[in-house]
């Protein structure tokens, strides 16, 4: 019961915050805490392949971005009527496109990508996922026709769901938020399934899971593409959030603040990461108030945390809680 | 074809930058299996200084020599506050470390230098052109770069392998608690790679400076580089620094100049080469071309 409640209450958190917002007349505030949702979407799943599978991927921006671009290009073409270049198909402009299209992309890109990175371990690993993901990010930047550089500016609005209006902010947020438990249901339930086992196995050992007859090879290859389309769905909703997308969201800085995310929830615990999405946002919008210099303060306290407060703050309540069990996975 | 030499000597322009990044990255990995994300803020710091102290003073030479001594000492620096604690840490920490580390450098900068980008312009002494063959003249000055960068590197090879200090180093890559309990100060040797490393990058900033607009943030996409000839050429591997460099450098040059004359896409796929390239010798070799097995 007690890990349930722990589990519930950074998605409460979430849920409620807006709402105390609109009604203090802060509803500029609700996109904050959206983001902050989206952001703990794509860590949640970049959590489950480092601390279930122990890939460090320092890429997933990449998808993050393509999920960006499925939903500016859709939009684009929905707007001006034009073919996409896709078989001539017509643009979407509908979350129960955008969306199942995302991940789709997401995961059909990440499988090879999963695939080259997984020849190696370790540093290797980290440092090819930052090279195919700086990849991506010069491609879209080549992508001349939807901007280049500058992106696609999607000022006539964002996506509907099934032809129903999301530009209310509060719709929007409950949107993000209800994927985002679902995403945590799903993960949490594939963590326990024996997928899940087998990737958590060939983490311990990969050898000894080798000789129990399993290939660790097509588990973890799975899991990265599975988390690269989940990744891809948190980056088509951060589009409808900004209703922009540009070559910045693959940018490699955003592969290393979701793993900051990850580590200050703590690795392995799931629904840490929402804390972690929510501390890390914060504290930007919080230091932005301050100086117009914050990262200044950001780095080095990055750097403390590192150093030490291992655990996260899924630990730190864990601890505070008592509550018997471990929030990551050892 | 006489543009051809001249993309290719480009090419091996690029391959000297990528080569004092790589060859510094390589040796801290290699000795004290640290990764360093914030390799390209020295690289940074050695433009920013060169650029500023030129501009001060008028005198490249003293621009090339404060801004490698920045790098030097900022890597001192941080290697005693930070990364001397890193050492034992997981990857994922030296990550996150360094990550926090780039984000104080990148702002330093602005804080310091403002938004504007700098310029350092080629020194006097070295801007013209020489004929290399009848009717091709190319800038002196990327000739010495690439003169300057060769020369660097046989130092450091007769550092690593003909002195004392780099009978060290190599141990300490082989076995460092070993040469620990031999009596050597692991510490410092520590912190002189590290330094070692830094300078280099320094150097690297200071010599790249000219081709580039020297803002905040210009480490990385560097750094990234670097890291493709590491894990292409292996890592801990100066031999293999040296081949990975040369590939990425050429072949990045020669696909940005002929693949746009090719077809439309081109130019995107251009600035994808050499991550496809990267991907097809892992796909060849996992541990890179002169990788150790693990």
């Amino acid at each position: 019961m007690r890990a349930v409640l722990r589990d519930a209450l950074p998605f409460a958190v979430l849920a409620a915050a807006p709402v105390a917002a609109t009604l203090a007349g802060a509803d500029w505030l609700v996109p904050v805490f959206t983001r902050m949702a989206v952001f703990a979407l794509a860590a949640m799943a970049l959590d489950f392949i480092l601390g279930v599978g122990g890939m460090v991927s320092l890429g997933h921006a990449a998808f993050f971005a393509l999920g960006g671009y499925v939903v500016g290009i859709g939009s684009h073409h929905a707007y001006d009527g034009s073919p996409t270049p896709f078989f001539g198909l017509p643009g979407w402009n509908d979350l129960l496109i955008s969306l199942p299209l995302a991940f789709v992309v997401g995961a059909v890109i990440a499988l090879p990508f999963g695939w080259v990175s997984l020849r190696t371990r370790g540093a290797y690993f980290i440092m090819i996922t930052l090279a195919l993901a700086q990849m991506v990010y010069y491609g879209l930047v080549g992508l001349t026709s939807y901007g280049g550089d500058d992106g696609i500016s999607m000022w006539w609005g964002h996506n509907t769901l099934a032809g129903f209006e999301t530009a209310d902010r509060i719709v929007l947020h409950f949107l993000c938020l209800a994927l985002l438990v679902v995403a945590f249901v799903v993960l949490k339930r594939l963590r326990a399934a024996p997928f899940g086992r087998v990737l958590d196995g060939a983490r311990q050992n990969e050898a000894r899971m080798r000789a129990l007859g399993y290939r660790p090879l097509a588990y973890q290859v799975g899991a990265f593409a599975v988390s690269g389309g989940i990744v891809a769905v948190a980056g088509a909703l951060m589009a409808n959030v900004d209703e922009f997308v540009s070559p910045g969201m693959g940018h490699w800085t955003i592969s290393g603040e979701l793993l900051v995310i990850v580590i200050l929830g703590g690795i392995g615990s799931l629904s840490g990461a929402v804390w972690g999405a929510v501390v890390l946002l914060g504290l930007e919008e919080g230091l932005r108030e301050i100086t117009e210099h914050w990262p200044i303060i950001l780095g080095p306290l990055l750097v403390v945390i590192v150093l030490f407060a291992r655990g996260g703050i899924a630990g730190l309540v864990a601890r505070l809680g008592k509550g018997g069990g471990r929030a990551g996975s050892p | 074809m006489l543009l051809f030499l001249e993309q290719l000597l480009n090419g091996v322009q690029l391959s000297v930058t990528l080569l004092l990044m790589a060859s510094g990255l390589t040796l801290v990995f290699g000795i004290m299996n640290l990764l360093n994300l914030a390799h390209g803020s020295l690289f940074m710091a050695g433009a920013y200084v060169a650029a500023w102290t030129t501009g001060v003073t008028g005198s490249w030479l003293l621009g090339l020599v404060a801004g490698a001594g920045a790098a030097f000492v900022t890597g001192v620096a941080i290697e005693l506050v930070v990364m001397r604690r890193l050492y034992t840490r997981d990857h994922l920490d030296q990550v996150l470390a360094t990550f926090g580390l780039i984000l104080f450098f990148n702002e330093l900068v602005r804080l310091i230098w403002g938004i504007r980008p700098m310029r350092l312009d080629v020194p006097e002494a070295l801007n013209g052109f020489v004929e290399i063959v009848p009717g091709a003249p190319y800038p002196v000055y990327r000739l010495a770069v690439i003169a300057a960068g060769a020369l660097v590197m046989l130092g450091l090879a007769w550092l690593v392998q003909g002195t004392r200090v780099g009978m060290r180093i190599r141990a300490g890559s082989v076995d460092r608690e070993m040469i620990g309990a031999l009596g050597v100060d692991i510490g410092r040797l520590y912190t002189l790679v590290f330094a070692l490393g830094a300078l280099l990058a320094g150097l690297a900033g200071v010599l790249a400076g000219p081709f580039l607009a020297i803002q905040s943030g210009m480490g990385e996409p560097i750094l990234i580089l670097a890291f493709v000839v590491v894990v292409i050429g292996g890592i801990g591997s100066l031999k293999g620094a040296v081949a990975g460099s040369l590939l990425v450098g050429i072949t990045d040059t020669l696909g940005r100049v002929y693949l746009p004359k090719v077809s439309d896409a081109g130019t995107a796929l251009s600035s994808m080469l050499i991550f496809l390239v990267m991907a097809v010798v892992l796909a060849l070799f996992p541990t890179g071309l002169y990788g150790r097995k693990p």
